[in-house]
């Protein structure tokens, strides 16, 4: 049984991910209607929690807040320097005292969700935190696997990038091998963890390798701005070796899907011919998103409120 | 096959009827209605399923939240003769949520409800405008439906099990028959047969 707050894949067992993809491929159905709404949480108040900006996640919860008729209210915070947990516990008491059904929280540390998990009265659900885990992400990522596909178990799914920094790298890790995927990361080695084997994944430093016979090929989001001159010598040779064009995802399987958590650099980790066409499902990603949210806000919202 | 023929005398025209039925236990009674209105009449009458729990009215009193059921709604509800099609009514909840689901797809020019059995107990001021079978039970009673499909001229409610006296799950056996006489029985669109529970 789903728990009161969803803040990791790690936390969820195979059932509990097959309930929320089986809930949000009943809620697709909702975006293809004219009205579209329920009634469902009606009178709930959704508060989005954003310390870090994300105008995709943040509009995604919100307009599947909205089509389950729930109050959504906006709560963007830039982070002061100044005494982060102080400041952090502040807000959390602010909110309680708003009586929110259900708080989503977006932050830049890892464990901040679970710290406000333990002192909200409402559900807490992660939209991302800092290099741990991003579950909503995850999901609407297998949500658009199965959709493809049919199913995930036997799958081979490659991910391509800095799997070291990245969150929705490791809450698709958790996901797609507890759904019976066989996993693989590529990526240059100053972005591939000491130990991530122990994840149960195979780590590739040779694209060739790591996409050979691969039904889903995922390419994340280089921080540019970020990690030039720390974890690559270059934008341009990154995207020469790891960045994803037809010519290389012609070692996948014929029918590979190619998946991005978006938004994309275009010519860095994939190239434009794929960035706008199939094979690549980036847009059925963005519109599964939003029912995958639903499916997690009528799971857990109210719920634990009491 | 009489709840079809009723159904037929007051819908005033065919081509606006549209049969919607609510999941799981409404599906395979709108089926076999779908296929005596055709025996009958000729017309095909359209078929949706419309799952009502995003509009139920317990949700917020329940510790865990029950599993969606497939909504597909072939042809818009405007201005159809909308049947809402259920295996059991008690309280008239679900049939409540089903006509405020029914209104966002848009307006229908009547609304209507088929059920196979109607257990009372109603909690709401709904009426049942075709009923297989009314069939008193105690509130707490759960009523079994064994819904089988075999092959004979006339549809056919035969209620066999009563239940022991002492028993707090009544049990029925249904067995409905339709389609003409001669056909073999494992022909292919024929409804397999059904056994299912249905909730008080």
């Amino acid at each position: 049984m789903i728990g009161r707050d969803i803040l990791g894949i790690e936390d969820l067992s195979r059932e509990d991910i097959e309930t929320i993809l089986e809930t949000a491929e009943r809620m697709q159905e909702i975006g293809t209607r004219e009205v579209k709404k329920v009634p469902t949480l009606r009178g709930r108040t959704l508060i989005n929690l954003f310390f870090e900006p994300s105008t995709r996640t943040q509009t995604s919860f919100e307009i599947a807040g909205k089509r389950l008729a729930a109050d959504v209210v906006n709560f963007s915070v830039a982070d002061s320097s100044v005494s982060k947990r102080e400041s952090l516990l502040d807000t959390a008491k602010t909110l309680d005292a708003m009586d929110p059904d259900v708080v989503v929280v977006r932050h830049k540390v890892a464990g901040v969700p679970h710290r406000l998990a333990e002192v909200l009265k409402a559900p807490v659900i992660n939209a991302g935190d800092g290099a741990h885990e991003h579950p909503s992400q995850a999901l609407l990522d297998m949500l658009t696997v199965r959709e493809q596909k049919g199913q995930i178990e036997g799958l081979t799914v490659t991910i391509i990038g800095d799997i070291a920094h990245s969150r929705v790298a490791r809450s698709n890790i958790y996901g797609f091998t507890k759904l019976g995927a066989e996993v693989r990361v590529a990526g240059p080695p100053t972005m591939l963890p000491a130990q991530i084997e122990s994840l149960g994944v195979k780590a590739f430093t040779n694209l060739r390798d790591a996409i050979e016979g691969a039904d889903v090929v995922m390419a994340l989001r280089i921080q540019t701005e970020r990690l030039e001159g720390a974890c690559f010598p270059s934008v341009r040779e990154y995207a020469a070796t790891f960045g994803l064009d037809r010519a290389k995802l012609r070692f996948a399987k014929e029918d590979a899907i190619v998946m991005h958590p978006g938004p994309v650099n275009r010519g860095v980790e994939l190239a434009h011919e794929l960035a706008d066409n199939r094979p690549s499902v980036i847009l059925d990603q963005v519109r599964n998103g939003v029912a995958l949210r639903m499916a997690l806000l009528y799971q857990v919202a109210g719920r634990g409120g009491h | 096959m009489r709840m079809a023929h009723e159904i037929v005398e007051s819908a005033d025209g065919l081509d606006r009827l549209y049969l919607v039925a609510i999941p799981n236990g409404g599906v395979p009674l709108g089926r076999i209605l779908v296929e005596n209105l055709e025996s009958l009449t000729g017309v095909h009458v359209p078929l949706g399923i419309l799952d009502t729990t995003l509009y139920r009215d317990d949700l917020a009193i329940r510790g865990s939240r029950p599993q969606l059921r497939r909504t597909e709604m072939p042809s818009s509800v405007d201005d159809r003769v909308v049947v809402l099609v259920e295996d059991v009514v008690s309280t008239g909840r679900t049939i409540r949520a089903g006509m405020d689901a029914l209104m966002d797809f848009g307006r229908p020019s009547h609304v209507r409800v088929v059920a196979l059995i109607d257990r009372g107990h109603r909690e709401l001021p709904i009426k049942i405008d075709y009923v297989g079978k009314n069939i008193p039970t105690q509130y707490d009673d759960k009523v079994i439906l064994h819904v089988e499909v075999a092959d004979a001229d006339e549809a056919m409610i035969e209620n066999e099990a009563g239940g022991e006296p002492q028993a707090k799950v009544g049990e029925l056996r249904i067995v409905v028959r339709t389609g003409q006489a001669g056909r073999p029985p494992e022909s292919p669109h024929r409804e397999p047969a059904e056994t299912r529970e249905a909730g008080a």
